[in-house]
């Protein structure tokens, strides 16, 4: 009994040594990242591993916001994010609603495409979403950097999946009474599919917020850079290599802070629509 | 009552509507355009449906495959590179999110909450942000060669450096010297590349890439693993404990099998996802040094954007379609397989 209780209390603890190491390895390049962006550079190259700034300077901070556009970038990623986000959350439910619920001819058709349409590797989207959107002449505009990713395939399998959960005895009760599709959906339906459409808002927000190929094909034109697009650029263009780590970094950390403040407080729901791919499976 | 099935019916199609007719237009239109573009020589000046546009058959095809030149080169060189970078990041995702899901699950561990998070946290933020954070990290002067030089080893110049890891053991344990490649292994190979350079393995710049990309997927995927440990009854591993078995007997006998369905899942996304490697590569190498860390999905990019080949690019991209399809069925069938044994 004793030896039991022996082994496990080491087990327990490398257990800890093995988690603390990790926790290091996965956070300590954020560390540097916030340490480096309050370097001087001299400090930056000297020192890159520490994680305090000597001396402390805003200097990095300043250039990005005098030499660079970030401030466009950030107004472009903010507009795009709210609309997409908006646009899925709306739509998104709509068909999941209608997939789930309301008999139509077409119905299984169009569920098995939206699976299908799941199955198609982003990467090969490249060249043909540029080329649509040349043929429609919508290239190089904000519609070409909202209207094709406004809805999508996993929100739709997402909010299908948890109207499928719910009990319809509600929805009789309010079609008893007289109410129409429409105002089913509206008053009785999507009040009970809150957190749903709060994981469906916080993955929208964190995909389109990231999102960089899309941009890549969509526009050109540095006016309607989103914050990915600008911080590519002046990582491999404009700056070049090897210089300017605290204006890189601070650059960077300002596209990190919106995900990570979502993060910190909507954890759980992070969490829920990394396991909506489990149940693909 | 028909009157109310008409209704539901025509509130159906509304509802569905919008998702139809954006899906359709940017996920399925494009790909029957682009299959036509593929068999063209389209430059990108007005419409690839004119009738002026060269019509090439499958020539775009075949170049990547049986004709001599740059654009097999090329290709053959991003598929050598990606087999590379798929063969390490897949096992290497997987094992380490298994081993810090099952670390995480144990249930006499405080500050459980904490740790996930932390795991996990790499793989919300923005790959292109991450990406300039990891040029930060394995700059010359970056943090991981200080690190190295704590212990008295000299770093190497990670992005610079296009020389193959395996070329580079092959030459530590002394069986060839990298300088001087047996003739035996340079005078021929398969589809245009020597034996010596499908044998390269990844070089020591697409190695800062797969690290990195290992350390932001294995977050994902270690939840995934977690709430599949987490459906496993405590009662069945203590029945097993309580036979006598020992902890290791437990996990290959009683918690692994119930984790295959999962196991099979994050295996086939890591295939599917490490074979569409862009974003890294973009920012942090363009398929610099020397075409080491060049990938088919950055090829079809650069080919189609920067060359203005857009039917060579397309072609790749469906090439590239297909490796992953072919994949995911092979993976599929031998889990099957595995199962009925």
């Amino acid at each position: 009994m004793r030896k039991d209780n022996a082994r496990s209390l080491a087990s327990t603890f490398a257990g800890y040594c093995i988690l603390i190491f990790f926790a290091l390895v996965f956070l300590y390049p954020f560390v540097i990242q916030i340490a480096t962006s309050f370097k001087t550079e001299p400090d930056a190259a000297a020192h890159p591993l520490s994680p305090f700034p000597d001396p402390m300077s805003m200097g990095g901070y300043e250039k990005v916001f005098v030499n660079t556009d970030l401030p466009l970038w950030l107004g472009n990623s903010l507009l795009v994010t709210v609309v997409v986000t908006a646009g899925r959350v709306l739509l998104d439910s709509m068909a999941g609603y209608a997939l789930s619920r309301l008999r139509f001819a077409g119905r299984r058709a169009i569920f098995s495409s939206i699976i299908a349409i799941m199955a198609v590797p982003g990467v090969v989207l490249f060249i043909p979403k540029f080329l649509v959107l040349n043929q429609l002449g919508m290239y190089d505009s904000y519609t070409a950097l909202i209207l094709p990713v406004i809805a999508d395939a996993a929100g739709v399998f997402i909010m299908k999946q948890f109207f499928d959960s719910l009990p319809v005895s509600v929805e009789e009760a309010a079609r008893v009474d007289g109410a129409g599709v429409f105002r089913t959906y509206w008053s009785v339906v999507l009040p009970m599919a809150r957190p749903a459409l709060l994981t469906l808002t916080i993955i929208s927000f964190q995909g389109t917020w990231n999102e960089f190929p899309h941009s890549l094909v969509a526009v050109q034109s540095p006016e309607l850079f989103t914050l990915p697009r600008g911080l590519a650029d002046l990582v491999s263009g404009s700056l070049g290599k090897g210089t300017q780590y605290p204006l890189k970094l601070g650059a960077a950390l300002l596209a990190t802070i919106p995900v990570a403040v979502v993060f910190v407080v909507f954890q759980r729901y992070f969490v829920r629509g990394a396991n909506e791919g489990s149940e693909k499976g | 009552m028909t009157a109310r099935k008409t209704r539901e019916h025509l509130a159906g199609w509304l509802f569905v509507a919008p998702v139809v007719v954006i899906l359709g237009l940017f996920m399925l239109a494009p790909i029957l355009m682009a299959f036509w573009v593929s068999l063209t020589d389209w430059n990108g000046q007005g419409s690839p449906f004119r009738s002026g546009v060269p019509f090439a058959g499958v020539a775009n095809y075949t170049r990547l495959f049986t004709e001599e030149g740059l654009a097999r080169q090329d290709f053959m060189t991003s598929v050598r590179n990606n087999v590379y970078y798929v063969a390490i990041v897949v096992p290497a995702q997987t094992v380490l999110a298994l081993g810090l899901a099952l670390i995480v699950n144990s249930r006499l561990l405080k500050g459980r909450t904490f740790f996930r998070a932390a795991f996990f946290f790499p793989s919300v933020t923005s790959s292109v942000a991450i990406s300039v954070v990891f040029l930060f990290v394995f700059a010359n002067s970056g943090a991981v060669n200080a690190l190295l030089g704590l212990f008295g080893v000299d770093g190497p110049q990670w992005f610079a450096d296009s020389r193959g890891v395996l070329h580079l053991l092959l030459g530590a344990v002394g069986l060839v010297d990298p300088a001087v490649p047996p003739e035996a292994l340079t005078s021929g190979g398969p589809f245009g590349l020597s034996w010596w350079e499908w044998l390269s393995g990844p070089s020591v710049a697409m190695t800062t890439i797969i690290m990195l990309v290992v350390w932001t997927t294995s977050g994902t995927f270690m939840l995934m693993f977690l709430a599949a440990l987490q459906d496993i009854p405590v009662s069945l591993e203590e029945a097993a404990m309580l036979d006598g078995a020992g902890r290791r007997q437990v996990f290959r006998n009683v918690t692994l099998p119930l984790l295959k369905p999962t196991l099979f899942l994050v295996l086939t996304l890591g295939l599917i996802s490490t074979w569409q490697v862009f974003d890294q590569i973009y920012v942090m190498s363009q398929g610099n040094p020397a075409k080491t860390t060049l990938t088919p999905a950055f090829l079809s990019y650069q080919t189609a954007f920067r060359s203005f080949e857009y039917g060579s690019g397309t072609a790749i991209s469906f090439v590239l379609f297909a490796i992953i399809v072919v994949l995911t069925l092979v993976q599929r069938w031998v889990m099957r397989e595995r199962r009925h044994a």
